[in-house]
């Protein structure tokens, strides 16, 4: 394998730790969703690449999910329920954002003295793919650390997928990645109904419960 | 016969996924409960026939003297547990908190996770497990949220965030083992089945396998319930129907465990790697005492037994950290008690919870007075679970406590002060649940005390007499885990 194959494959994978980056001081709501789409994009990229290169057809399945359900359907999805809960105005971030920005390269610089002398045995392709997937793991930690609403910790958490696809792919031969990005899609699927069912709740409790449950006969309980 | 047991891996999976397709399409709650129970029964059945000659591990399936254990108690308890949510579910459709659509859903998800946890159990492919690790979480998930109250809701969720963020964890984890196994093993399926990455641990690079067991065990650890990452734990017990809070704790605490146990026997296949026994004596030992602490200050009944669960997973995972054939034998009658008398107490405490309408232990008094049958098996289960003989966790504890002061003195005393702050906490309350004044509602309950007697009389059992095939058996799998 060339050298330009391994450059362009840091290249998409640093270019998915820049964009957690970038997710890390949005502070608000539309554009914290552009900015995960784009997570998606480049990490579909990455995706597609390392296909290329390993000779991998399936992990094409792999990229196209991340390009049409995180990349699209997911931000859509979230679009519609920040529009519809009237919450685009509410990220909080607990710390603020210099010292947020702080801790995320520190722990970029974590990754890489974590990762790359531990790796010296296995293949290079791998070890760069690791240490910035680990990167982008631990941005997604902080971030869902860092935030309060449903939201904005869907998106942490989502990028912290995004992060394991990548060292999914990234490393050589690995069966089962489309069946695991295939079970994860589920998941995320399953917690952003969760949070539309959450908020809505939220939102109801105050007025009326009773307005949403009345043939359940619930109101025993509490 | 022998058919049977070469086929049985495929009927402990097939039977569950195909009850729940069929649970999924039938109305009317009394046909499904039924067969809720009789697909668990039949599942217990072909986990039995796995005690009979083995199929040879294939690159998904494996089964092996450790995970015949875990699926054999799975199935079980699994059988039960159906049998005391028949009983269970009836009142909670009288009063209004399931409707029959929730209860189909309710019937399907609960074969679906039974056909987790034993796909997990059986799996001989890290990928394979972790996937369905994973949907047996979901589907527990969602049964914890399924009353939808604002508690039930908020406890799913935080059960969901802290899972997902577990099981994201060991996913890295499980990358990281196929990373460096892929260099020994060669590249493909092979690389990621259990037998050999035991067969071949001790060729792996140890510094990266140190990195992904540290994953490993907190991501598994999480599910587990292990004390810094524990958070989602007693809110998925107090909030959910409590069939789910009996498999919770009686099963899937296991599976996570079965799973953190394997990775340790790679581990262990290596001699240049960190020992993991350490991190995991540390891990239990802090969820132990700390569990312990806790369950002074719980209001709620089910609060308090989940915390009961964290301090016993605390006392199995420092067993299995400690290691030899002493402490690993313990391990293993413990977590095997823990879940029979923990699941019993369930049993009791769902009715309990029924018959009073409330689950807050100020409100619970004097049951042996109004209902002698239940008062007193709640007595026996937490008699049990605090550790006093002639019962079995007595008998567990015991070694445990005795093979620890012989081999590490200094670790045994805040074993066996966990154990004794927590036995003050489960007597003391006791004592006001079961004796005195009799408070709240005294109505009857027409519910079925078989499961919860079944397993009581099994861990009296097996305080009293350990069979010699089992004690066998379990020396056998206490020898394989190192």
């Amino acid at each position: 394998m060339g050298k330009i194959e391994f450059d362009i494959a840091h290249l998409v994978a640093g270019g998915l730790v820049l964009v957690s980056l970038l997710l890390l001081y949005q502070d608000r709501m539309f554009a914290l969703l552009r900015f995960f789409a784009g997570h998606a994009v480049v990490l579909s990229l990455a995706v597609a690449w390392q296909a290329l290169i390993q000779d991998k057809p399936e992990l094409y399945i792999t990229a196209a999910i991340a390009l049409a359900f995180k990349g699209v359907v997911i931000p859509l999805a979230l679009y519609r329920i920040v529009v519809r809960l009237g919450i685009h105005r509410e990220l909080e971030p607990v710390v603020g954002v210099g010292l947020t920005m702080l801790a995320g390269i520190g722990l970029i610089g974590l990754a890489l003295v974590v990762i790359l002398p531990l790796t010296s045995a296995a293949d290079p392709y791998a070890r760069e793919d690791l240490a910035f997937a680990l990167s982008v793991v631990l941005l997604g930690l902080l971030m869902m650390i860092t935030r309060r609403n449903a939201v904005s910790q869907v998106v942490g958490f989502m990028s912290i997928e995004n992060g394991l696809i990548l060292a999914a792919a990234g490393a050589k031969g690995m069966p089962l990645v489309v069946e695991i990005s295939v079970a994860f899609s589920i998941l995320i699927a399953f917690i952003v109904i969760g949070i539309f069912l959450f908020r809505i709740r939220e939102r109801f409790d105050t007025v009326d419960v009773g307005a949403l449950d009345s043939a359940r006969g619930e109101g025993e309980r509490r | 016969m022998t058919w049977l047991s070469l086929h049985a891996p495929a009927f402990v999976l097939g039977i569950p996924a195909a009850a729940a397709a069929l649970l999924a399409l039938l109305p009317g709650y009394r046909v499904t409960a039924r067969i809720n129970v009789a697909a668990s029964g039949l599942t217990l059945l072909a986990a039995l026939a796995l005690l009979g000659e083995r199929p040879a591990p294939g690159l998904f399936l494996l089964v092996d003297d450790l995970n015949v254990v875990f699926v054999l108690l799975n199935a079980f308890v699994g059988f039960t547990t159906s049998w005391f949510s028949a009983s269970y579910i009836g009142h909670e459709l009288g009063t209004g908190r399931l409707t029959p659509p929730y209860l189909r859903f309710y019937h399907a998800m609960y074969q679906v996770m039974m056909f987790g946890m034993n796909l997990a159990l059986l799996a001989n492919n890290i990928g394979l497990m972790w996937v369905a690790i994973e949907l047996a979480t979901l589907t527990t998930v969602m049964m914890v949220g399924i009353y939808r109250t604002h508690e039930a809701l908020e406890a799913a969720w935080k059960y969901f965030i802290l899972g997902s963020v577990g099981i994201a964890l060991a996913l890295f984890g499980t990358i990281l083992v196929y990373v460096v196994a892929q260099v020994a093993i060669g590249p493909g399926l092979g690389a990621m089945a259990w037998t050999n990455l035991v067969q071949y641990g001790g060729r792996f690079d140890p510094a990266l396998l140190n990195l992904a067991f540290v994953f490993l065990l907190l991501g598994y650890g999480t599910k587990v319930g292990l004390a810094p990452v524990h958070a989602w734990l007693p809110d998925a017990h107090a909030e959910g129907p409590t069939p789910i809070s009996a498999v919770l704790s009686g099963l899937l605490l296991n599976v996570a465990l079965h799973a953190v146990l394997r990775f340790k026997m790679v581990m262990s296949a290596n001699a240049g790697v960190l020992a993991p026994g350490p991190m995991m004596v540390t891990m239990g030992l802090v969820s132990l005492i700390f569990a312990a602490f806790m369950l002074y200050r719980r209001r709620d009944i089910k609060r308090m037994f989940a915390y009961s669960s964290i301090e016993h997973m605390g006392i199995i995972t420092f067993a299995f950290g400690m290691g030899g054939p002493l402490a690993n034998f313990a391990g293993l009658l413990h977590m095997t008690m823990h879940s029979l008398t923990k699941s019993a107490i369930f049993f009791a405490v769902g009715h309990v919870a029924q018959i009073k309408g409330t689950q807050r232990i100020a409100e619970i008094k004097g049951l042996t007075v109004t209902h002698p049958v239940l008062g007193w098996g709640l007595v026996l289960g937490v008699v049990a679970i605090a550790g006093l003989p002639p019962l079995g966790i007595f008998m567990s504890e015991f070694l445990l406590v005795s093979s620890t002061f012989a081999r590490d003195p200094l670790l045994a005393i805040p074993l066996v002060f966990g154990i004794l702050v927590a036995f003050g906490a489960l007597l003391l309350r006791l004592n006001s649940i079961a004796f005195g004044e009799p408070v709240g509602s005294t109505a009857r309950s027409d519910a079925s005390y078989v499961p919860m007697f079944a397993h009581l009389a099994l861990v009296l059992a097996a305080g009293l007499y350990l069979p010699a095939p089992l004690v066998e058996w379990f020396e056998n799998v206490a020898k394989v885990l190192g």
